[in-house]
């Protein structure tokens, strides 16, 4: 807890040396608020428009949050089925691998085209970039089995969906954490981009990249700052989470676990 | 009155195992063993030692040759077999207690009889106060002691143990030694086991089959007429040494060929 709160001090007193560094930036160079505003100008813009900073925050965050739990839900499932034999691997893999490298920016206006601008084309854009890490590590965890505990539960005549589930299921459940903690990223950055493209300009529906989008146009620098520091404050929350419900499922038997309480 | 001939629980004929490169790993080998021995297999890496064990199992299939374990085919004998592997193969995400039962839980028992099972085999090999630990929590001979407590949950009537105590200190594998011929004593199985050392060989069987490698056969049955049942004590004895040395010889000998 010391060493926590120790951490928590050094991080800190990093934020408060940059606040300072940006403030001598603007002294030293009288750069133009609308290029760079002051640190204080962006505390402003973040107390003058909390609200609708607040409701930009949340609609980003429900978006990422739905993304990111449909990825696990399908991520997992397509794991499982691709985890039953080698030739279906070896037969669907590369599609998987499609889905990652196809530039999301390419197809945003088809999923924009298909299911109209609004709050699930943008979950949607979401999703479908943050699903290739939990396919591609969930199948990982679930192969990777040592061979010997194999061959123990064939020598209790264990069924398939014993094997699945009692052995290769709960394997991969820390490789599937890998990749949680790189989709969490993925899908609120997803989410961002997604709003650029899909956000709606209906009232309570335009999320962080839709406002940034319009503060950006409207030369509302200073609002921006604001904007840029609430999709910090989500990853952070999401990374965090994670992190958190990694440590819960797996602190009792997982070796990355115990390193963690070590710290 | 003579002796009733002993009713093998392992006939192997002609059993050879050659890997698809064309290496031969074991060539016709041909051995019974009998209900209620204890035999070792020992000899220099790649003599197909551990080979011969998995062909027993049903976990590798062989290339000629036949196998019957109690008159069954591998496959259909596992009721009646357990395997002991050289690593502990504890799932980590289960309790002792709970990797005990998975034995028992793989066949179908219902989780009362399978708690009372389980709390009595961890008694037998001391390890009732570790019952709610997780594997990482224990030692390695520790660990080795949840795996044969599991092993012996389904009463099995013939024990395969791959070089269990091959990553273990010296005294915690002569301590499982003697625990492991007190379990016999107890239960009267049939055991194989497979090792690279010499005196625990000799402290354990009845038999030991020397094999030499390249390809993979028997160079020498020795049988150890040690009187059972044997204790830590043993190991002092003239007698114990004496086959060791034979034993020893025999190994040597099998490596220069």
């Amino acid at each position: 807890m010391k060493q926590r709160l120790r951490a928590l001090a050094d991080a800190l007193a990093v934020f408060a040396a940059l606040l300072l560094l940006w403030q001598l930036i603007l002294w030293v160079f009288h750069v133009p608020p609308y290029m760079l505003p002051s640190p204080w100008a962006v505390a402003r813009a973040v107390r003058a428009r909390f609200p609708s900073l607040l409701s930009a925050l949340a609609i980003t965050a429900m978006e990422s949050a739905v993304a990111l739990v449909a990825s696990i839900v399908v991520g997992v499932i397509v794991a499982l089925f691709f985890a039953q034999s080698r030739w279906v691997r070896r037969m669907l893999y590369p599609y998987t691998i499609l889905l990652q490298t196809v530039p999301i920016v390419a197809i945003a206006p088809l999923i924009l085209m298909w299911v109209g601008a609004g709050t699930s084309a943008v979950a949607l854009i979401a999703f479908i970039i943050s699903l290739p890490p939990i396919i591609a590590n969930t199948t990982q965890g679930l192969v990777s089995v040592e061979e010997n505990l194999v061959h123990l539960f064939l020598m209790h005549n264990a069924t398939r969906p014993q094997l699945l589930f009692k052995l290769r299921l709960p394997h991969a459940v820390p490789s599937l954490f890998v990749g949680i903690r790189i989709a969490s990223g993925i899908a609120v950055i997803g989410s961002i981009i997604g709003e650029l493209f899909a956000g709606s300009s209906r009232v309570g529906q335009g999320g962080l990249g839709y406002s940034i989008l319009y503060a950006s146009s409207q030369l509302q620098t200073a609002y921006l700052f604001a904007l840029v520091l609430a999709t910090v404050v989500l990853g952070f929350s999401f990374f965090y989470v994670v992190i958190f419900l990694e440590w819960y499922f797996l602190h009792r038997w997982h070796e990355s676990a115990l390193k963690m309480e070590v710290e | 009155m003579t002796p009733e001939p002993a009713t093998p629980m392992i006939e192997l004929s002609g059993l050879t195992k050659r890997y698809g490169s064309g290496q031969t790993i074991l060539d016709s080998m041909n051995l019974t063993i009998s209900k209620g021995e204890f035999v070792s297999l020992i000899g220099p890496s790649g003599c197909g030692k551990s080979t011969a064990l998995k062909l027993i199992a049903g976990l590798a299939l062989p290339s000629a040759g036949t196998i019957s374990v109690d008159g069954m085919t591998p496959k259909n004998a596992r009721e009646i077999i357990s395997f002991i592997f050289q690593d502990a193969t504890l799932l980590p995400w289960r309790t002792v207690q709970q990797n005990v039962g998975l034995g028992l839980e793989l066949e179908g028992v219902g989780s009362k009889p399978r708690k009372e099972k389980t709390s009595r085999l961890l008694e037998l090999v001391g390890l009732q106060h570790m019952a709610d630990a997780y594997p990482r929590e224990l030692s390695g001979g520790m660990k080795m002691r949840v795996s044969i407590a599991r092993a012996l949950s389904t009463s099995p009537r013939l024990l395969l143990m791959d070089e269990p105590f091959a990553a273990l200190d010296e005294m915690s594998r002569d301590r499982l030694n003697e625990e492991l011929l007190r379990l016999r004593a107890e239960q009267k199985w049939t055991a194989v086991f497979v090792t690279h050392s010499v005196a625990e060989a000799v402290f354990l069987s009845t038999r030991i089959i020397v094999l030499a490698s390249n390809p993979g056969r028997i160079h020498a049955v020795i049988p150890i007429e040690l009187p059972l049942p044997r204790t830590a004590a043993l190991r002092d004895t003239p007698e114990f040494e004496a086959r060791v040395i034979q034993v020893s010889h025999a190994l040597r000998a099998a490596l220069v060929q």
